[in-house]
């Protein structure tokens, strides 16, 4: 079973629909899971503020193996802490979310992925590919990095370590090769 | 590299799109799922719900709207019109919709700016800004471009821009149906005055139209015509934009 972790808002149905998971706030559910999604949408204060009840099961899962996918903010959730405001992240990763410094911010749109290493997430997918991104705050390149996008900034538009995914941008929202990157972690990891 | 989007605009009311219909083909075609699911076959990069809460006895059949859309559609889309409360602000991205945009409620007290922003993230938070030349400056407009505010729509959209809002949804009151082209001096100062995105919207009749607005300063243009009635389709706008030497997906 994939757990879908819920925070209270966001749009969780088309992940829900092509992954099959489980949408859910409950430890023991998390607790059993075999894959964990982590959709982000929100402020990152007011997500850690979220995830506070299960906030050491979803680490413990983690540390543990489980496949994990972080997309938005579930990305950034992995690092220590952000520029967005208080909070501490699930320090899977060192290092911290900054904010973007360059060209119109948000950045919201559809901008183009350039891969960097072999990823089981991106298998099937052409470089360039674009996908579709709203957010304010990324993660600068890391030894995680396996995609960028360069927005004035060069943004980790994906990090890939062991068991641990994260997209910058939203795959559920990305069409046919966001429904791929979904369905890889669905089938392939 | 970031390219410039075209948003598609339905017109809701009761759950059904609706436009004066003139065309055959797309008679049929008033279920919002329906038709969203063609515009993102046709290109489409985004799609805008407007004035979903028009009518407050039918908000069932809203809410069910926005959930049978995102379970359906693949690319994001944003609801709005008649959005008056926190609580309405919190279901709507709770069923499905990626931004929500607030107009009349974020005027009446502006410091709601800044909560919605906290809650729901600053990149989903879309401020509809209603604007209408008045011989000296562009001035804001409240409840559906109905009540002139007194306010210069340059200094509302700072404001809203320090606020937290993440993007602007333009509207030129004068344009709006007029397929004669965007207001691209509204446009101009607005986008120039803000570091947040622009969402151009009112007017668009031809792949000119969206090509001049974007040169203006839009990020985004939205229309509602040109794609409804069948006159050109997101891709078509989009072959003309790249030849305008524009960054399109297709």
């Amino acid at each position: 079973m994939i757990a879908i972790i819920d925070t209270g808002t966001g749009n969780l149905f088309n992940i829900q629909k092509v992954s099959g998971g489980e949408i859910t706030d409950d430890i023991a559910t998390i607790e059993n899971a075999d894959k964990i999604i982590f959709p982000g949408v929100g402020s990152f204060p007011f997500v850690i503020d979220k995830i506070k009840p299960f906030r050491n099961t979803l680490v413990k899962k983690i540390r543990d193996g489980t496949p994990y996918l972080g997309i938005c903010l579930g990305l950034e959730v992995l690092f220590e802490s952000s520029e967005e405001g208080k909070g501490s992240g699930l320090s899977i990763f060192n290092g911290s979310i900054k904010k973007l410094t360059e060209g119109r911010i948000p950045h919201i749109g559809w901008d183009t992925v350039n891969i960097l290493k072999n990823s089981k997430l991106f298998s099937g997918i052409k470089n360039n590919t674009y996908f579709y991104f709203l957010h304010s705050y990324y993660s600068p390149v890391n030894p995680y990095t396996v995609s960028t996008t360069e927005y004035g900034n060069v943004i980790s538009s994906s990090i890939e370590y062991k068991n641990v995914f994260g997209v910058q941008f939203h795959p559920e929202k990305s069409g046919k090769d966001g429904i791929k990157i979904l369905k890889n972690f669905r089938d392939g990891i | 590299m970031l390219a410039k989007r075209i948003i598609g605009a339905l017109d809701i009311k009761n759950g059904k799109v609706v436009k004066g219909i003139k065309f055959q083909d797309v008679k049929t075609i008033d279920d919002p799922v329906v038709l969203s699911k063609k515009y993102e076959n046709d290109g489409m990069d985004e799609l805008v719900f407007l004035d979903i809460f028009a009518t407050n006895e039918n908000r069932d059949i809203t809410y069910n709207l926005i959930s049978r859309v995102a379970e359906n559609i693949n690319i994001p889309f944003t609801v709005g019109g008649g959005v008056d409360s926190i609580e309405k602000v919190h279901k709507i991205i709770r069923l499905g919709a990626d931004k929500v945009f607030i107009n009349t409620f974020a005027l009446a007290n502006p410091e709601i700016i800044k909560k919605v922003s906290y809650e729901i993230g600053s990149s989903n938070l879309v401020i509809a800004i209603d604007a209408k030349f008045n011989g000296k400056y562009y001035e804001v407009y409240s409840n559906s471009g109905s009540i002139p505010k007194n306010i210069n729509a340059v200094e509302w959209a700072k404001t809203v821009e320090n606020y937290g809002a993440g993007e602007i949804l333009l509207t030129s009151i004068d344009n709006d149906g007029t397929k004669s082209g965007y207001d691209n001096e509204l446009i101009k100062i607005v986008s120039e005055n803000v570091n947040i995105p622009v969402i151009a919207s009112g007017g668009a009749g031809s792949p000119e139209d969206f090509c001049s607005a974007f040169k203006s300063g839009a990020d985004a243009c939205l229309a509602g015509s040109v794609f409804h009635y069948n006159i050109y389709t997101a891709n078509e706008i989009k072959n003309y934009l790249k030849e305008c030497g524009l960054n399109v997906r297709i």
